[in-house]
């Protein structure tokens, strides 16, 4: 049997060029990602057809848990400088008589959503352990008490004075109760919020002329 | 894959040794791509899905209790109802003639309907025929390439649609009211409905309390 001479080849393919490519597109990647701090707590939004893109700089987002509990977020702006946050929980800080240190004021700037009565964000910024903080967030109270106006109203409504390009967004877990949005909604509303923006997924629906057709 | 060469070169040498094979400057990247993909995979997938949507929600201004509300023609007025995962919806004008005007139908006349395709969808549609037919022939038109135009003169297009009827009064309003126990996915899902639908006219209201009291006895 005649021998095939095969070209004795190295095994070793050359992956440089492969190499360089994928560091590039993982520069890439990781320069674009912006990671998110983690949300509080987890939630899951509606669906819908919406395809308006939710804005990620600028946006006061009131949060809304499947237990019926809300959240405060507001982010720092396109310009880091302006210290939105932190400038806002001295502001709310300051009615409510709660002192901060210039240590909790860095720490908040650098948090994300928080649902917590004011007198317990001192405590709440202290404190170490993921788990016991986490038990802390007990939401930020939304009823009027006596003659006292819900806090999410203030926390709004400074949050609009020191950035007024900011939009409103409200994120609702589809689980969540109509009678907490609701109250959500009145607050806004009584902060002359009017126009916002509801959190969802897309999920494409497509209506066709043999659908309307059909009806009828 | 070392090996086979190994026995390859044993077979044709006889299993004569030979000095050992001079290194190139290859290093075994096998490892460090293995990580890049790795890393890759994880960036591409964590960025291309952390984009929520928006729906756009305007609703009407408070401070207007002086103010002469709107008053919209029980004819083309209907309301859909929300309590827990249920929902109805009455036509205002399906009330005994000569009664007054603020009369609610009574719950014989509600409709329960879902979210399904063939649900409360199908009311909708069929409420906005004319308009969604125009829209949808406009669309069909862009498709094919009859029509050529941008996504905003599109949609502008659309909006003039919209406003030709009801300038006509041919479209109906639509009245989303939900009670303190429905759950906010549905109240989305109706506003998502409206959308699909094209209806333009719609609010969120509040319940009255007749209608709080006729939801309780309405069929579940």
């Amino acid at each position: 049997m005649a021998k095939i001479k095969l070209k004795r080849s190295s095994p070793h393919v050359d992956m440089t060029p492969m190499v360089d490519l994928f560091s590039l597109l993982l520069t890439f990647f990781m320069l674009t990602t912006s990671f998110r701090p983690q949300e509080a707590k987890v939630i899951d939004s509606p669906s819908s057809v919406s395809e308006k893109a939710s804005p990620d700089k600028n946006v006061i987002t009131v949060l809304i848990s499947k237990d019926n509990l809300v959240f405060f977020n507001m982010d720092n702006g396109k310009d880091t400088a302006s210290h939105f946050r932190s400038k806002l929980v001295t502001e709310i800080a300051k009615r409510y008589n709660v002192s901060l240190t210039p240590k909790d004021l860095k720490t908040f700037e650098q948090a994300s959503s928080f649902g917590m009565p004011i007198n317990k964000i001192k405590a709440w910024l202290n404190e170490k352990d993921a788990k016991r903080k986490e038990e802390m967030q007990t939401g930020i109270p939304i009823d009027t008490i006596g003659t006292q106006l819900p806090e999410l109203g203030e926390w709004v409504r400074f949050a609009r004075i020191l950035n007024q390009t900011a939009e409103v967004s409200i994120k609702g877990d589809a689980q969540s109760h109509y009678k907490t949005i609701k109250k959500v909604m009145d607050v806004m509303q009584e902060n002359n919020v009017n126009k916002f923006n509801l959190v969802t997924y897309l999920q494409k629906q497509e209506t066709t002329m043999e659908d309307v057709k059909n009806i009828k | 894959m070392a090996e086979i060469i190994e026995n390859d070169s044993g077979a044709k040498k006889g299993g004569g040794r030979r000095s050992p094979r001079k290194m190139g400057a290859h290093i075994d990247m096998t490892p460090m791509v293995d990580l890049m993909c790795l890393l890759i995979t994880f960036f591409m997938l964590t960025t291309a899905f952390s984009k929520p949507k928006v729906m756009d929600i305007t609703m009407p201004e408070r401070d207007t209790k002086d103010a002469p509300q709107n008053k919209v023609d029980a004819k083309r007025t209907y309301s859909i109802l929300l309590t827990e995962d249920r929902v109805y919806w009455y036509y205002h004008a399906d009330v005994p003639d000569g009664a007054p005007e603020s009369t609610i139908p009574t719950v014989d006349k509600w409709h329960k309907t879902d979210f399904s395709k063939d649900g409360l969808r199908k009311v909708l549609l069929a409420k906005n025929k004319l308009i969604i037919e125009e829209i949808l022939t406009l669309k069909d038109k862009v498709k094919k390439g009859e029509l050529v135009m941008s996504d905003d003169s599109l949609n502008s297009k659309i909006r003039a649609i919209k406003k030709k009827y009801s300038v006509a009064k041919k479209t109906n309003t639509f009245l989303i009211k939900a009670d303190e126990n429905a759950i906010y996915k549905n109240l989305v899902s109706v506003i998502d409905e409206m959308a699909i639908a094209n209806i333009s006219g719609y609010a969120i209201v509040d319940l009255s309390k007749e209608e709080k009291e006729m939801l309780k006895t309405a069929p579940k």
